[in-house]
């Protein structure tokens, strides 16, 4: 294959170690990318779980099954393990199997950087869920750590500001491990502008990451410092403002559900021009949309708090930011379905999946823009009209876009086809209970709902059931995607797949001209060719 | 070309760390940028802490404007805290006494902090105190009770759209973490 050259990395040339070993010192991108990708479907169905006794406990008004503590403790694990442990891990997963061999790298740039980040995550996921076993439990003020509130954590609050702190690192050590790899490691022939949106969008989200994790660690700091070293930061006694900590923490946190949702974008602009059989419609305008997006998102952070008692002006700034977002995103959904248009479609799984991505994130997308309307949101803020709006942009967005990406690429990883018939059939009992699960959620929300309650006033019961049988349904269904993934890798329908994979892959990406299952090391001489069909044009 | 870019990493690294550690300080300098923000602007009810001097407003006796008064307790501090008169209504320009009334129902010795808000956050700017008890801490011997005096003024440059004025005091205990 390639010529090792003197002073290079000691690994090339060479597979992997032998057994457990090759997992915990590896620096091959595609082992690490491995681990990432299992660890979010770990944690994903933890998180699940968690999800679980939460639509219990909503079955019925009343107390059934848990304490009100531990109910609003399973609401703020939820959410910590599903954004930390199992969206961005998945992403990052998929960031370290494919950004190198769609530029025509070797591997990344940073390897070792890159094994220490996957174990500082694992380090800050264990450190988060051993608070579930602590005096006090685990943290239960939402998973936005609101003070005064938080600052009520038992023993746990350390615990969690720590894991936010190895969590942060693990993320910025890995957005500066990408934006090195796209940079430095790019095929010449690859030049910025030729480069798969996936990588572009992934790009971006690596900036967005080191600007505001930093921000997300100084703000846990400060509650620390709050609880235990007499600081006054949140503490109004003391001539500090709850209302500050909600400021710096939407900063972060607005552009972090950009986080969430960009690379998403990436993958379906990848998925959909192969499924259409035409070139992606739009690039420049996808690239170019992506980056305002991403800039937008710093400046919009307050839509979160139009209640907090802010005056008029600034409420009419950051309803009118905020509406601006919609150009953007708008533009993207446009290029989406002009790619599809007219195109010569078939419909295999992951098609299916980022189909439904497009409609029920621009559903999403939609109740975001009623939200924006600052009069209108002292209705819907704190409702389950924000649950359904948030989820409608994260489970059938970036949970579909993962599922799609992974029915993609997996015969590409592994050199096996999975079982198209129970493909589909996870797609449509996951994209029907999905709907279930959280469209009733907007009703409860418009008719005054609140989020994050373990017991509810009994004209809600009938929507809250429909949506814990959603729950239940779409829960298990994921059981079964666990099947199909575990029975691809060890072999799936037997057929053997070709490098394309899928009909004329070849022209859409790099990875598709490589063999399938991918070889331990690709690229070692980087390719000339760029293919161009992703591009808009031939 | 395997030859791996080990010294474009490096600055590369060097540079992106920089921007994480810089927008770590960032956040911390959210902090008093919010509070300037704050002033600047007056919003956020944030009220003065500092008696107002040298006020020489004109009584404007066209217009009334209603003042409410309430009282909290922080985290259930051990006190009695209400305002003697809920609400009044008052000239702009002319100055008012309002007494608030607090009790230490404990038997040791307490030190307190009142914080003092103004809704509507834009109206914080023109309601000017001359004299509170929220300026410093207060201290309570044992079972002691104390009446207190606010003195206040409102600015006959109160935008015509404020109608009502709400002065908000809550009361920490301070007793354990008492600040110099
Ligand atoms: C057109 C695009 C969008 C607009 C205009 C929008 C607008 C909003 C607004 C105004 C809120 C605050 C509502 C309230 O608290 O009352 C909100 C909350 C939220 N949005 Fe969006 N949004 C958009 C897209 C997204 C996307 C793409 C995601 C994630 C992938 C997302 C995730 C969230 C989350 C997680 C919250 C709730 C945070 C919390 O309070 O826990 N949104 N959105
Ligand atoms: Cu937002």
């Amino acid at each position: 294959m390639s010529a090792v050259i003197a002073g290079h990395d000691e690994h090339h040339g060479h597979g992997p170690e032998k057994g457990i070993l090759r997992w915990i010192v590896t620096t091959n991108h595609k082992d690490i990318g491995t681990l990432y990708l299992v660890t979010a479907l770990a944690m994903f169905f933890v998180g699940g779980a968690m999800a679980l006794v939460i639509r219990a406990e909503l079955f019925e008004p009343g107390l059934q099954f848990v304490e009100p503590q531990f109910f609003n403790s399973m609401v703020t694990m939820h959410a910590l393990v599903m954004v930390f442990g199992a969206v961005m891990p998945a992403f990052v997963g998929l960031a370290n199997w494919m950004i190198p061999v769609m530029i025509g790298a070797p591997d990344m740039a940073l390897p070792r950087m890159n094994n220490m980040s996957f174990w500082m995550l694992v380090a800050g996921l264990l450190l988060i869920s051993s608070t579930l076993f602590m005096e006090g439990g685990a943290p239960a003020a939402g998973w936005t750590f609101y003070p005064p509130l938080v600052l009520q954590t038992g023993n746990a609050l350390p615990f969690a500001v720590f894991a936010v702190h190895l969590l942060g690192i693990s993320s910025i050590m890995g957005a500066i491990n990408i934006i090195a790899t796209i940079f430095n490691m790019r095929a010449p022939a690859m030049t910025l502008m030729k480069m798969p949106l996936f990588v572009w969008t992934w790009m971006i989200t690596a900036f967005l990451l080191i600007a505001i994790m930093p921000v997300f660690a100084g703000a846990v700091t400060m509650l620390l410092t709050d609880r235990f070293f007499d600081t006054s930061f949140f503490d109004a006694a003391g001539g500090g403002d709850p209302v500050l900590y909600q400021h710096i923490f939407w900063f972060f946190g607005h552009p972090e559900v950009y986080v969430m949702i960009l690379p998403t974008f990436g993958v379906a602009s990848t998925i959909i021009p192969v499924f259409a059989r035409k070139p992606l419609f739009g690039y420049t305008s996808m690239v170019f949309a992506t980056a305002t997006i991403a800039f937008l998102s710093f400046i919009v952070w307050s839509h979160h708090m139009f209640t907090v008692g802010m005056p008029i002006s600034g409420e009419l700034y950051f309803m009118y930011a905020t509406m601006l977002i919609a150009i953007p995103t708008g533009v993207k959904v446009f290029n989406w379905t002009a790619t599809m248009w007219k195109g010569a479609m078939t419909f295999e799984t992951p098609m299916l999946f980022a189909i439904a991505f497009v409609v029920l994130f621009t559903m999403g997308g939609f109740t975001g823009l009623m939200m924006a309307i600052a009069p209108t949101d002292f209705q819907y803020h704190d409702t389950y009209f924000i649950v359904a709006h948030f989820h409608y942009t994260l489970v059938p967005a970036s949970i579909f876009i993962l599922m799609a990406a992974t029915y993609f690429w997996l015969p590409k990883w592994t050199g096996h086809m999975y079982d198209e018939k129970l493909g589909k059939l996870h797609f449509w009992l996951s994209a029907v209970s999905v709907n279930i699960l959280f469209f009733p959620q907007h009703f409860l929300g418009l008719a005054g709902m609140p989020r994050r309650i373990p017991d509810y006033a009994v004209q809600f019961a009938d929507w809250n059931m429909i949506s814990s049988i959603g729950a239940f349904i779409f829960g298990f269904s994921q059981l079964l995607f666990l099947y199909i993934v575990i029975k691809t890798i060890r072999g799936g329908t037997g057929e053997r797949v070709t490098s394309e994979v899928w009909e004329d892959a070849r022209k859409h990406g790099l990875e598709w001209t490589l063999p399938s299952p991918l070889p331990y090391h690709t690229f070692s001489t980087p390719p000339t060719k760029i293919p161009t069909e992703h591009l808009g044009g031939h | 070309m395997t030859r791996l870019p080990e010294k474009k990493n490096r600055s590369l690294v060097i540079k992106l760390a920089a921007i994480a550690v810089g927008m770590f300080g960032f956040g911390y300098a959210l902090v008093p940028l919010y509070d300037v923000f704050c002033q600047v602007t007056g919003i956020n009810g944030k009220t003065d802490t500092v008696a107002a001097a040298n006020l020489d407003y004109e009584v404007n006796k066209d217009r009334e404007v209603t003042v409410e008064f309430i009282t909290s307790l922080n985290k259930m501090a051990p006190m009695e805290f209400a305002a003697e008169t809920k609400k009044l209504r008052v000239h702009p320009g002319e100055f008012h006494t309002v007494n608030f009334y607090a009790k230490n129902k404990t038997d040791k010795t307490l030190v307190a902090q009142a914080i003092p808000s103004i809704t509507p956050g834009p109206a914080a700017e023109f309601f000017k105190k001359t004299e509170c008890f929220c300026f410093s801490q207060q201290t309570f011997k044992p079972r002691e009770s104390k009446t207190m005096p606010v003195r206040f003024v409102v600015n006959p440059d109160l935008p015509d759209r404020y109608k009502t004025i709400t002065l908000s005091y809550t009361f920490f205990d301070i007793t354990d973490k008492p600040k110099t």
